[in-house]
């Protein structure tokens, strides 16, 4: 049922021309997808692309994917219905750090530990874009929005550590500011077996921080490969994870080289072993004796 | 008295600041964000002495209210559209709760398809719930609304929503006066309910009632809330001599002679006293009732406004699907016992921000007036082919 073919970036890109601010990191994430998708070649009526609300969310409808975004907070449990109705799919789901992680974010453990095959990438822009730059739950602490303008007195969440603490089985990270390291990191996500996580940090040009734009990405940014880091290890992914908000590392943070059989798959065997049973002696035990 | 120019969103701040509120929770969404932008603001600049947070969602913003109420403290939260349909679980209860909390809703589309303009579907849909309604014309009565809503609410112990259309209200400027600190004061004591959490005087709530003491207390919601009219006519009528400006629960405008009397709430009613003025000048007798307040449904006020009248025609901006316009529906039951109800032509316009122009409703009364009997129960207004 699943077909590769050869594709090029530009087969997934729409005639929809994206309506973020110039500048907005966004454009990098678009463009990382449609090369990470292309790399992958599954033909774009065979991938489901999912977001929420935000301006982030605004994604699938600049690709050639059937996709659509929903409800805020909810692109999860909406993909989820999807690939247990169509499991042969690729299902991508995106949206922003309000969307992931205040409104959305009780779905986020059940998605990770369920297991279900989906890729989410989060642009990670620590603030409402798209209601006019309000706190968000990865907002630093002090920063100050129109809706803490005494300065935020509240710690961030670390999405990092948010999903390794849960058992995350693929969790990376990237910025538009490396736009090919990106692109791969969001190809092996979605070549990952089972629910693969990726934070990018995606700045907001309009209301974000100046120190924390594309520029000062690029300088900053740490590869993660060349430092000999060990993906197998999940202790080693969380230290490094907790340096989340100070250091910007960017690759795989964690791999599970053992992947556990994902959900998906498991209610298609489960399927498969029932279909062998036979019916007629199934109802016998239902006959009153 | 301090006059300023206004925006809907920020009247509804001043009134908050005014009144007091002492805890403040909220989650942001278009077109609501700004009225708790301007708190925020307040809070750290210390003109008002509450606490505020920014929450995770809007569930939790009023869970939040909740928890703050239920101490005895004023709490406030102001959200719209996606945002109240998010908090309805916690809208029902704070009704069984008892807490009178008020929230400033601005009304907005609901999705799918996302829209962010105007339309009542979204606190009508809510009506349900046990929360006065109060639906409002213009920013001074947003503002006088909020202050109003808190005396209302803290005497019947029921929560009170205060709702105003997206954009022509919420955004447009407009000039609005605001009463002085120690006027409010005067006007809405500090908020001390005899039953709240206190170590002092240990109390628990929200107990498991079963089926020998729930419906009493379903029975006492309903009564205090049927008494909850005569307390807001009362705080109006109060509020009228205090600040010499008055917001009748039903107001009528030219109705007295009127053959036909036309039905509005919101911003609506502000455009259709144009259309009411310019036929009047023609010699013609039109007249106009507002539905200020909704929750309790004001049903003796209604029936005086509208019972002289040879012909009802009613706007709504909201659709309760297979049955009709909401505030229709409302009215049809408020007459139905009437020997000689006129009839009432139910149009539907609007929804979705669509504009109500004076020309809207213009066709609609001259509809109404040309037609013996509606040649439907509902009449979708300006429908594409
Ligand atoms: C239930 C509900 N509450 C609030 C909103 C308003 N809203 C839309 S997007 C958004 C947050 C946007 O921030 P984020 O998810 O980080 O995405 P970004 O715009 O920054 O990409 C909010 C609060 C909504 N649509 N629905
Ligand atoms: S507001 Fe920020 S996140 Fe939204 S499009 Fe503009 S730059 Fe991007």
């Amino acid at each position: 049922m699943t077909t590769t073919t050869v594709a090029t970036p530009n087969d997934y890109k729409s005639d929809l021309k994206p309506i973020w601010c110039p500048g907005c990191g966004d454009y990098g994430v678009v463009q990382a997808i449609y090369r990470a998708l292309a790399a992958v070649g599954r033909p774009p009526h065979e991938v489901a692309f999912v977001s929420g609300i935000g301006c982030s969310s605004r994604i699938p409808g600049y690709t050639t994917t059937y996709g659509f975004n929903t409800v805020h907070g909810r692109a999860l449990p909406i993909a989820q219905g999807i690939k247990l109705a169509r499991p042969e799919l690729l299902v991508l789901v995106a949206g922003g750090d309000g969307d992931g992680f205040s409104i959305g974010g009780g779905h986020v453990p059940h998605a990770v530990r369920r297991n279900i095959d989906l890729t989410y990438v989060v642009m990670d822009n620590q603030i409402y874009g798209l209601t006019k730059g309000q706190l968000s739950p990865t907002s630093p602490r002090g920063l100050k929005t129109v809706s803490s303008a005494y300065g935020s007195v509240e710690d961030p969440v670390n999405p990092l550590m948010y999903v390794l603490g849960y058992g995350a089985r693929f969790v990376a990270q990237g910025t538009p500011a490396d736009l090919s390291g990106l692109a791969s990191l969001i190809e092996a996500g979605l070549r990952y077996p089972g629910f693969a996580f990726i934070n990018v940090q995606s700045p907001c040009i309009t209301y974000g921080q100046p120190e924390a734009q594309l520029k000062a990405h690029k300088a900053a940014m740490k590869r993660l490969e060349p430092m000999g880091h060990d993906v197998t290890d999940r202790l080693a992914a969380m230290r490094l994870a907790a340096e989340y908000g100070e250091a910007l590392y960017t690759g795989v943070f964690y791999r599970d080289p053992n992947p556990s059989p994902t959900y998906d798959a498991e209610l298609v065997e489960r399927r498969r072993a029932f279909g062998t049973l036979d019916r007629a002696r199934a109802l016998d035990r239902f006959v009153p004796h | 008295m301090t006059t300023k120019v206004l925006e809907g969103t920020h009247a509804i701040s001043w009134a908050v600041q005014r009144s007091r509120a002492a805890v403040i929770a909220a989650y942001p969404i278009t077109p609501s964000s700004g009225v708790v932008e301007l708190l925020a603001e307040m809070c750290a600049d210390g003109r008002l002495d509450a606490r505020f947070v920014a929450v995770e969602s809007e569930h939790s913003a009023l869970a939040t209210c909740a928890g703050a109420s239920q101490t005895g403290m004023r709490a406030f939260t102001a959200t719209s559209s996606h945002g109240l349909l998010y908090m309805h679980e916690m809208l029902h209860w704070c009704v069984g709760a008892r807490l009178p909390i008020v929230l400033a809703n601005v009304n907005r589309a609901v999705g799918s398809p996302w829209n962010i303009f105007a339309d009542q579907n979204d606190s009508l849909s809510q009506r349900d719930t046990g929360w006065l309604q109060y639906y409002c014309e213009d920013n001074q009565e947003v503002l006088d609304t909020i202050i109003q809503a808190y005396k209302v609410a803290e005497r019947v112990l029921l929560p009170a929503m205060v709702c105003l259309d997206a954009f022509f209200l919420s955004h447009t400027s407009e000039p609005v006066s605001i009463p002085e600190p120690h006027e409010v004061d005067a006007y809405l004591p500090p908020f001390a309910p005899d039953y709240f959490l206190s170590p002092d005087e240990p109390h628990a709530f929200g107990g498991l009632s079963a089926a020998d003491g729930y419906m009493e207390l379903r029975a006492r919601i309903d009564a205090a809330m049927r008494h909850a009219e005569q307390v807001a006519e009362e705080a109006d009528e109060e509020f009228g001599r205090l600040f010499g400006r008055r917001h009748p629960l039903v107001e009528t405008y030219k109705t007295d002679d009127a053959d036909i009397v036309l039905v509005a709430s919101g911003t609506v009613a502000g455009t259709a006293r144009e259309v009411i003025d310019a036929r009047r000048a023609r010699g013609e007798r039109v007249g106009l009732v507002k539905i200020h307040l909704f929750r309790p449904f004001p049903f003796t006020p209604i029936r005086r406004a509208v019972s002289g009248a040879k012909k009802i025609a009613i706007i709504d901006r909201n659709v309760s699907f297979g049955h009709g316009g909401i505030m229709a529906s409302e009215l049809r039951s408020a007459m139905c016992a009437h020997p000689l109800a006129p009839p009432i032509f139910s149009f539907i316009a609007g929804l979705g921000g669509r504009d109500i122009t004076p020309q809207t409703i213009d066709d609609v009364v001259a509809h109404t007036i040309q037609q013996e009997q509606p040649e439907a129960d509902t009449l979708w207004v300006g429908l594409k082919e």
